[in-house]
């Protein structure tokens, strides 16, 4: 016979506020198998925890009902309650009232009601819990980091300062990321490059980081403490290990009307290249769209010049497996593309630019070797319009609804660095508002206004209209004036709003990693677990989580580390007990479950079984190993006949609470 | 036809090759034929048949007689081997134990369409290429095969077969159909239309589980109907709307799996369209993963137990019913 508590939360009045809860407390008590049933403040609390395992010992509670908040919250808190009392921890079921109740249900009868169903349904489904036991996993001592900007570096070099051996996987031929496009940095105008680059130099030289550069994921199985994943090493035709980086194929190279992606296509490259001289590792790849000899089969002048013989056009893809106990996801971002922003003539004039082309076109390395100039005819620009917010905070469907967060600051960067460099041009800046939290931004901000004489104005462009004569009539509003104003311009600059990484997504698909609607990962909580994604085992670091700057980057980035040294140490995991099993005498033995499996926790066993008639026949039937089951139920849902069945969740339970909530 | 596959039957039988055949028997009408296991050249020779009523799918059947400790030849005709595919697939059935024989097939003639054009006391039926000579006591009647035929057969999807171990006639082709066309129709309908129109057919539903008895998807060692303890059992029996359940949940039971032969329809003698709900499927798991017949392949990957990255997101699939 069942004895269960239930123990109703006020939770101050986070749900008292909304939820009648001795009304709910009431009626639960009269719900079959319930033998105490009773409220509290705060049940959380020691007092609260107390008060359960008090009602535990005096009435023999063989299973209790907490409602109250998320599961997510205090699910493991009552656990430990019950379990201090002598309860099995998964004899406990929270029904959630709080996040799924009191603070979406403004009218209290309403809410009443709903919390006493969801608290019938927990009580229908801890009638047919039964006591289970956790087991241990062991934890795989390696990391790996997807995505080598200065988030994927710092994280790596964090974790193999702990100690352990890190994976960083880069999709282009080097690591860097975005900021190895940058020019200088806010607000201390020190050149990324210098700052960026000894630590590229410290991921090739520490021993426990292995740059997979030019490679991606390809594959993501097993779960926290034992990932399997596949990485894809693409082709680049060029032996790594033999190549010196020494760059004579590059200069012999026929192709030389490749575009440069690294300088965003603002100039020209060969089709076999190194992005740039610090690149990292310093090892040359074929562009294989432009390769003749990939395409034609003629040419081959590099595999001519290379004094190392590193060269070779038949390399295909390579696929590399590894196991990792924690795996980070650095993803970055990219400036969204600008075809919907017409009015602003960017695919209509070359001197329309976005800013990170800015930081190329003002860079040493950029096409101009640091010499500003127009790109349509290589002038000295002397006036220069920047449009802030173009696609940030921009509720239609073409930008982002978000704030990109970068773009004032670097707006302020870039108008200071040219009004110190060329005096005699003059800078504009359109913004909706500026924005510049953070240590010493204000006054950077207001050094670009006050001491080089950068002109401010409040309000939107509406329209840049290229001129016969090469100029750009840029039509505006200044809100605060009240005045329409016309600028002719030589330059135009767009400060684009900044979107995650199109790979995100898939990745996300594979780690099964949740994402919010702008395709930034979430994290499994937004203020106190800002670096952990809601799957056990994924981290997030940088831009991948949400907009950011160099430095927060970079703080993530040590914190995500932190968190991942954090799991590394422990000797073994806690596995969960709320694995599958399948009922032989009904399995069919199609392989459907194996085929769900995420996990890859199902094998098949040919059995014998006694038929009716005394004879004996052989089947093959479905077997879950428990160690590599997660409890994800894909397996119960996916069986036919009704075999598979979850500990914990059982469809026996979960009818019974489907028919709790339709009583 | 029946003549080449008679004796090639009874060919394997003598060189102990297979020890049975799997194969259509006439019974007393021309037109009532039914699976059956032949294990001797005699019996054969009274019994076997392969005509225009051969409607049967013998892959069920086949899984239904298989024995492990020895070999038995199944003649398939194109649907069927879709549906035998599906089975190896699934492991149902043991291939090492089966010889399969392909054999063509123009299109199976539906007596209902006969008797519903006022055919009584019909004694024997004759088809002969594009003629269907109908011999009753009352007089003879000619119909053009097509007006005769199956509508699983007027929507063929395929002349092609899927596994074999030797051809009888040649390989045909997977072909063009309009199968989708009713299913394109109940999508036109508002949802309470839609409502009406399949409780106005399942309501005839009798349970008298011809339907399950007779799709090769349906091959569970136990059915969630026959087990008390799946908590549906009882589900599919709590009031009036119990045929409806009982459709539904076997239409999403074998969703990914059904080939569309057909033979839910076909035997259904309260002639309900069952394969519709199913065709429903096919054409959303179409529409959502991308063009996909079960039983094309041996090992094939379903979509709906398989996992791709152009998946589409759970937001795109529409919303629909009442």
């Amino acid at each position: 016979m069942q004895k269960i508590g239930v123990f109703v939360c006020h939770c101050g009045t986070n749900i008292a506020g909304t939820v009648d809860v001795k009304a709910v407390a009431e009626a639960l008590g009269k719900e079959p198998g319930v033998v105490f049933s009773t409220e509290y403040q705060y049940m959380c609390s020691e007092a609260g925890q107390n008060l359960i395992k008090d009602a535990i010992k005096n009435y023999g509670l063989t299973g209790i009902v907490v409602c109250s908040c998320s599961p997510r919250m205090h699910e493991a808190t009552f656990r430990k309650t019950a379990a201090a009392a002598g309860l099995n921890s998964y004899m406990v079921e929270i029904a959630n009232i709080r996040e799924q109740c009191s603070w979406i249900h403004k009218d209290v009868k309403v809410a009443t009601e709903k919390a006493i169903v969801l608290g019938r349904t927990a009580i229908a489904k801890v009638a047919l819990n039964t006591p289970l036991t956790a087991s241990e996993t062991p934890v795989v001592k390696r990391a790996l980091v997807i995505g080598g900007g200065i988030a994927g570096i710092q994280t790596a070099l964090d974790i193999a300062d702990a100690g352990y051996e890190v994976d960083l996987v880069e999709k282009e031929p080097t690591i860097g990321g975005k900021m190895a496009q940058i020019d200088k940095t806010f607000p201390t105008l020190d050149c990324a490059a210098c700052i960026l680059t000894p630590k590229m130099v410290d991921c090739a030289q520490n021993e426990k980081i292995h740059i997979y550069a030019y490679s991606e994921v390809e594959s993501v199985k097993g779960f926290v403490g034992n990932f399997n994943v596949t990485i894809k090493k693409k082709a680049r035709f060029v032996d790594e290990t033999k190549c010196t980086g020494c760059g004579i194929c590059t200069e012999k190279c026929p192709m030389k009307k490749t575009p440069n992606l690294f300088n965003l296509g603002l100039d020209n490259r060969s089709a076999i290249y190194i992005p740039f001289a610090q690149a990292i590792p310093k090892i040359a790849t074929i562009d294989a769209d432009y390769c003749n000899m990939l395409k034609n089969g003629k040419c081959g002048v590099c595999s001519k010049v290379c004094a190392a013989g590193a060269i070779d056009y038949k390399q295909q893809d390579q696929y590399i497996e590894q196991q990792y106990g924690a795996i980070v996801v650095a993803t970055g971002f990219n400036p969204i593309k600008l075809d919907n922003y017409s009015e602003f003539a960017y695919n209509e004039s070359p001197d329309v630019v976005t800013s990170l082309e800015l930081e190329r076109l003002m860079n040493a390395a950029g096409p101009n070797g640091g010499t500003l100039l127009r790109p349509s005819d290589k002038t000295h620009p002397h006036t220069i319009v920047f449009v802030q917010c173009v696609g940030s905070r921009d509720t239609t469907d073409c930008g982002k609804p978000y704030c990109s967060k970068i773009c004032c600051m670097y707006t302020a960067k870039h108008a200071m660095l040219i009004r110190d460099k060329y005096p005699d041009t003059e800078v504009y800046v359109f913004y909706m508002d500026v924005r510049t939290p953070g240590k010493n931004f204000d006054e950077f901000y207001r050094r670009a206004v006050e001491d080089y004489g950068v002109h401010y104005i409040k309000g939107m462009v509406g329209k840049v209209m290229p001129q016969p004569d090469g100029k750009l009539l840029v039509r505006g509003s200044d809100l605060l004036t009240d005045e329409q104003l016309k600028i002719e311009a030589d330059m135009v600059v767009l400060a684009a709003a900044i979107e995650p990484d199109k790979t995100a997504r898939p990745l996300a698909t594979m780690l099964t990693a949740s994402m919010d609607t702008n395709d930034f990962f979430t994290e499994a909580h937004p203020k106190l677990r800002p670096v952990e994604s809601p799957t056990a085992g994924i981290f997030l670091s940088g831009v991948c989580q949400g907009p950011k700057d160099i430095p927060e980057t970079v703080a993530q980035a040590s914190a995500a580390a932190a968190k991942v040294i954090g799991l590394l140490a422990k000797p073994a995991l806690k596995s969960n007990p709320c694995t599958a099993h399948s009922d032989e005498n009904l399995c069919n033995g199609c392989s459907s479950c194996e085929r769900v499996c995420p996990y890859g926790a199902i094998s098949y066993v040919d059995k014998e079984f006694r038929m009716p008639d005394r004879t004996t026949k052989v089947r093959r039937v479905a077997s879950v190993n428990p160690a590599v089951c997660q409890g994800c139920g894909a397996c119960t849902v996916a069986c036919p006949s009704g075999a598979m069945d979850l500990s914990g969740f059982s469809n026996k339970q979960i009818m019974a609470e489907v028919d709790a909530i339709c009583r | 036809m029946q003549e080449v596959m008679k004796k090639r039957a009874k060919e394997l039988l003598a060189s102990g090759e297979v020890t049975r055949v799997i194969g259509w028997k006439k019974n007393e009408f021309d037109y009532d034929i039914t699976p059956a296991v032949f294990e001797t050249a005699e019996a054969i020779d009274r019994d076997f048949v392969y005509d225009d009523f051969c409607g049967p799918n013998l892959s069920k059947f086949t899984f239904q007689h298989q024995k492990n400790d020895t070999k038995t030849l199944v003649f398939l005709k194109p649907c069927d081997t879709y549906s035998m595919t599906q089975m190896v697939t699934e492991h149902r059935v043991n291939r090492d134990a089966l010889y399969i024989i392909g054999i063509p097939c123009f299109g199976k003639i539906d007596i209902e369409k006969i008797k519903a054009d006022g055919m009584t006391g019909i004694l024997s039926v004759t088809s002969e290429g594009a003629d269907v000579k109908v011999h009753t006591l009352y007089g003879d009647k000619t119909y053009v095969k097509i007006d005769v035929m199956a509508e699983r057969c007027l929507a063929c999807k395929s002349k092609y077969h899927t596994i074999y171990d030797e051809l009888i006639g040649e390989e045909g082709e997977v072909m063009e159909t309009d199968r989708f066309d009713q299913v394109k129709e109940l999508e036109a309908m508002t949802p309470d239309q839609r409502f009406e129109f399949w409780r106005g057919e399942l309501s005839r539903c009798i349970r008298c589980n011809a339907c399950r008895n007779a799709c090769p998807a349906c091959t569970c060692e136990s059915c969630v109907f026959d087990n008390p303890e799946s908590g549906i059992a009882q589900k599919a029996a709590a009031d009036s709307f119990e045929e409806n359940m009982f459709h539904i949940i076997r239409a999403f039971h074998v969703a990914g799996r059904c080939t569309d032969c057909g033979e839910c329809s076909r035997v259904c003698p309260q002639h309900i369209p069952l394969h519709l709900l199913n065709r429903k499927f096919i054409s959303d798991i179409n529409g959502y993963y991308g063009e996909y017949q079960a039983g094309e392949e041996v090992g094939q990957r379903a979509p709906l137990v398989n996992f791709t990255k152009e998946d589409v997101e759970p937001d795109v699939v529409a919303k629909g019913g009442k």
